[in-house]
């Protein structure tokens, strides 16, 4: 494999700056390498090269010339196919955006650009971020760079097996229930969600408006915080951004340093349903940052237990009424439209033809919950589980720095395994669904293979509002023992891909 | 919001063209005054009125009114894929201030919400509006009618976003059941809107249509003054929906209501309450029940026709619209803008009435016309109280009536008033000239002065001129002339008037006379 694809985003980064390597060869190596190894991974749905190679042009003149750029520019990056860039189809990997090119950048999209990293692609993803597997796609399912027959995640499985599959070094995600953090741990890769309002969800097709939150994904930790502080920060064009200063990711993640650092593990989120392999490496991970100087105590989250089917109406309900606006009237596909239809029949069919089961189910279960009459039981009843949630969270953090658990209870499932059976699938998301109802920060960081499928675990670090830093410090103390009891990075035993070709 | 196209078309057309020949309801009205002496009507009034801020509710486009369509839209307002929307500070402004003017209680706090339905020209087929939460609530205001000061209790107003606008083109209505195709604007869409909603108005008798009617006029008034809308009925820019029960008595509990929609004049508020009172009590008297509805106003055929049943009400699914965080108007800010109001319209009926010494009965008919800001206005450019009074209850309330339209949309500004009077003071018009001259200015034909040039409407003062005409008028009527010479002054007038007719009504009457007298005595 081209040296290049091994290195990380900010050497590469580096050395494009001192003119070693020029941005142009490397976003060439990484379309190279795209093309060798997408048809078997399938993590894009679009491929921007023509235009990614104009931008690495532009961007090595303006080096030459000495001007200022980006602490990440000429460096390739992946966006999930859920954030709009114009010019580029985005289509939520739902068939009912087939055809429609955005006329706007989203603010994450706007602040890549400003700083000089070079968009290759958007990934594929569950269909409108509904899913943990990416088998939601309407365009067919991203496989796994760990083994090809198993689900990479969802709903970002794309972002983070073109990681895996070193197509690029860095991608952007959206986390509504674990969609950052949940893929990030069954690749091995880093995944960050962001404190609710620290990034902007300008330009993210809503999923779940008060849910959702867009967040870098990268193979190390100093990758995802150099992203992290691109990406991040107040935008007026969304209203719960938050007019606060981007916490010291950057310093964090090159400290590392968790002496005295109170660390809880919840009690709740481990123990039945958690496979062998995910506990044991979880503990070891937690036992090693004790002898980094962590002091270890466990906390109890009661009310975590009630967040699954709290999530499963807030999030239903809100993507109910986010997903009305997909009607074939403006924009994307439109069916039935045969000159005699009425605008509802074209809307209907549209819906009936474009959204997938998934999607429909959960417009069905939000409209329900929203209903008048049941409101109070549903809607209403699930934003106090919400408020009891955050309170768990503020009690635990006025003891502890951070807590700790599993990213997710199993290693990766096979595809198919579960596609039937939409509880076992929302099972995936137990962990990381209480940060998106408090809207605290919350990443996932992997910490070694299961001895059982030798497959990767992840490690959950939880953190209060507005302490993202706290994140990447615990991270960083991670990566920084771990690849060095490994002998390198974990994605080195990512299996040799078949090239194609 | 434009629910007021949301009507199922075909029953609409059917009621219609029953009321239009004659059969259905229009057969069941009973007399008004009989209505209202054996039912107790009750009002309720929803008045949507757009502000007048440069951008719309939550994105930076322009509202101004008129453009070309689709120009004045972006992501945001067009409800494109992951677009926000974000609250524009000067609109909550402006609700804040007019439910201080109202004497509302400001929330403390308080959110948007969405309601949840789908229709073509709602980009993101939900609004964003106000639920539960409204930011003012619970105030009062008067209205005076007849000398009767009417108190109106206000619910709520609260902020919502306007939708866009549907033209559908073909067929035989107008509206999109049966049109071949439709075109939607969305240049509308994210427009300010304030809708503000009253309690039940109790115990208003037979006057209940003139107290809607003076309850609109004053809060057109007063959201004129406040200067955060244009209030321009026939733009939609102040949009009222009229819901009317009856009762056997006010000791009875409420009726069943209609909603009336589409009232978009003064004089149609009037009309339409009026008119669903005889209707409902019509068919109240048949043994008849009300049906809940939605009810079209007909400005042309002066009727209601039914529109949507509410009895299965849509359900809007409302919740806490999850895009904006909530709205905490410091009470520091809610005092500051207190400071800003106008002067309450109580207060400046008192003032008005010291400072123009109109009669009990001509300040009456003042505000039942609804003619306060345009006298007001018309004092403000130089005419006295009373001759301002007196063209806008005459000249302007009967054009305006013939043209079915409000006064200040009669076509004539204050400003044109005053100088209409201000060239009958100095003498180069008479008011009969005047009258001619409100044709001029209502037909287009450019200022009082340039209408009074191009129609050749100058008083004729010339002595030379007039002494012809009069000496024809003294020769003509040998007998009158003898009364004159024989102390009967009074009898003049018959001369002046046939010097008049001579001279086409542009001859200085009071020049006609001294000459009269002159050449008699």
């Amino acid at each position: 494999m081209n040296e290049i694809l091994r290195t990380t985003a900010v050497e590469l980064a580096a050395k494009i700056k001192a003119r070693e390597l020029s941005s142009v060869e490397v976003i060439h190596a990484h379309l190279e390498r795209i093309a060798a190894v997408d048809p078997d991974v399938h993590a894009f749905l679009h491929i921007d090269g023509e235009r990614a190679l104009q931008t690495a042009t532009r961007i090595d003149t303006k080096i030459a010339h000495g001007e200022h750029v980006g602490p990440l520019a000429g460096v390739p990056l992946a966006l999930k196919d859920v954030l709009t860039y114009a010019g580029a189809p985005t289509t939520c990997g739902s068939k009912i955006l087939a055809g429609w090119i955005p006329p706007y950048d989203a603010t994450v999209t706007r602040r890549l650009l400003d700083a000089d990293v070079v968009i290759v692609g958007k990934t594929n993803m569950d269909e409108f971020a509904m899913g943990s597997s990416t088998e939601n796609s309407a365009f067919g399912p991203t496989h796994n760079p760990w083994a090809l027959d198993r689900i990479p995640g969802g709903s970002g499985g794309g972002s983070a097996a073109s990681l895996a599959a070193f197509e690029v070094p860095l991608a952007v995600g959206t986390d509504t229930g674990g969609s950052i953090r949940q893929p990030a741990s069954v690749t091995g890769t880093v995944g960050v969600k962001p404190t609710y309002g620290g990034t902007s969800r300008y330009g993210l097709v809503a999923l779940a408006s008060s849910l959702d939150q867009p967040g870098p994904c990268a193979r190390t930790v100093l990758d995802a915080a150099t992203l992290h502080a691109v990406i991040a920060g107040h935008d007026p064009l969304d209203s719960t951004s938050i007019d606060a200063p981007v916490p010291d990711v950057l310093g964090a993640a090159r400290s590392g340093d968790v002496a005295g650092m109170k660390i809880g593990v919840v009690t709740e989120l481990r123990g039945e349903g958690y496979a062998p392999g995910v506990e044991q490496r979880f503990g070891e991970a937690v036992e090693l940052l004790s002898t980094l100087g962590a002091e270890i105590i466990e906390v109890p989250c009661p009310h975590f237990v009630y967040a699954l089917p709290a999530y499963y109406l807030i999030l239903p309900a809100e993507c109910s009424s986010n997903l009305a606006k997909f009607d074939a009237m403006r924009f994307g596909l439109r069916v039935g439209d045969d000159g005699e239809a009425s605008a509802e029949q074209v809307m209907a069919a549209t819906r009936e033809a474009g959204f997938g089961a998934e999607v429909k189910r959960r417009i069905i279960i939000g409209t329900y919950a929203l209903s008048s009459g049941y409101y109070d039981a549903y809607y209403g009843q699930a934003q106090k589980v919400r408020t009891l949630i955050s309170r768990d969270f503020e009690r635990a953090f006025a003891t502890v720095d951070v807590l700790v658990s599993p990213s997710t209870p199993t290693t990766a499932f096979k595809i198919g395994e579960k596609v039937d059976d939409p509880l076992a699938m929302y099972l995936n998301d137990l962990c990381t669904i209480p940060s998106n109802l408090a809207g605290n920060a919350s990443a996932s960081f992997p910490v070694g293979l299961a001895p059982e499928d030798g497959l990767p675990v992840g490690l959950q670090v939880m953190a209060p509002p507005l302490a993202d830093d706290r994140l990447y410090r615990v991270g960083a103390a991670l990566e920084r023992t771990l690849v060095g009891q490994w002998g390198g990075s974990l994605l080195d035993r990512v299996p040799e891909l078949t090239v194609v070709g | 919001m434009s629910e007021s196209t949301r009507v199922d078309p075909v029953e609409a057309h059917l009621a219609l063209r029953q009321a239009q020949h004659g059969h259905g309801q229009a057969r069941d009205t009973v007399p008004y005054e009989e209505a209202v002496a054996a039912f107790d009507p009750v009002l309720g009034l929803e008045v949507h009125v757009e502000l007048n801020t440069a951008s719309k509710m939550f994105c930076g486009c322009s509202t101004t009114f008129g453009a070309e369509p689709n120009t004045q839209v972006c992501p945001t307002c067009l409800g494109l894929p992951g677009s926000l929307p974000v609250v524009n500070a000067l609109a909550v402004e402006s609700a804040i201030r007019i439910g201080l003017a109202l004497n509302c209680s400001i929330a403390d706090w308080c959110r948007f919400a969405r309601k949840n339905y789908f229709y073509p020209d709602m980009p993101k087929n939900y609004q964003i509006s106000q639920y539960d939460e409204p930011i003012a609530h619970d105030g009062w205001t008067e209205v005076v009618v007849d000398g009767d000061t009417s108190r109106i209790g206000i619910e709520r107003a609260h902020m919502e976003e306007d939708t866009g606008k549907s033209l559908h083109i073909g067929g035989a209505t107008g509206r999109i059941h049966g049109a071949d195709y439709s075109l939607l604007d969305y240049n509308r869409s994210g427009v300010p809107l304030i809708e503000i909603v009253t309690k039940p108005i109790e115990g208003t008798g037979a006057k209940a249509p003139q107290v809607a009617r003076g309850y609109v006029t004053m809060l057109r008034d007063l959201l004129r003054a406040l200067n955060v809308s244009n209030v321009r009925m026939e733009q939609g820019s102040l949009r009222c929906d009229v819901n009317v029960s009856l009762r056997p008595s006010a000791a009875d509990p409420l009726g069943t209501r209609t909603e009336t929609k589409n009232v978009n004049s003064l004089r149609s508020v009037e009309r339409a309450v009026r008119y669903e009172i005889s209707r409902q009590a019509g068919l109240l008297r048949g043994g008849g029940r009300i049906r809940q509805e939605t009810r079209h106003w007909h400005e042309d055929s002066g009727v209601t026709t039914s529109g949507r049943s509410k009895e299965t009400a849509e359900d809007y699914r409302y919740f806490p619209e999850p895009d904006l965080v909530p709205i905490a108007p410091s009470r520091k800010w809610v005092e500051e803008l207190r400071g800003t109001l106008p002067e309450p319209p109580a207060v400046r009926l008192k003032r008005v009435t010291s400072d123009w010494g109109f009669t009990d009965l001509e300040l009456r008919d003042v505000i039942s016309a609804g003619a306060l800001n345009a006298i007001e206005a018309t004092v403000a450019a130089g005419a006295s109280p009373q001759s301002a009074r007196k063209w806008w209850l005459t000249e302007v309330a009967r054009r305006a009536n013939e043209m079915g339209v409000d006064l200040e949309d009669a076509g004539v500004t204050p400003q044109q008033v005053a100088e209409i009077q201000a060239l009958v003071d100095n003498g180069t018009i008479n008011d009969k000239l005047a009258r001619q001259v409100f044709d001029g200015v209502i037909a287009g034909e450019g200022t009082p002065t340039e209408v009074v040039t191009q129609r050749g409407l100058t008083l004729v003062s010339d002595d030379k001129a007039l002494s012809v005409a009069v000496d024809e008028a003294l020769a003509a009527n040998p007998e009158i002339v003898e009364k004159i010479r024989a102390g009967k002054v009074q009898a003049a007038g018959a001369l002046i008037g046939q010097v008049m007719k001579a001279m086409r009504g542009q001859a200085d009457a009071a020049r006609v006379r001294a000459l009269i007298l002159q050449k008699l005595g």
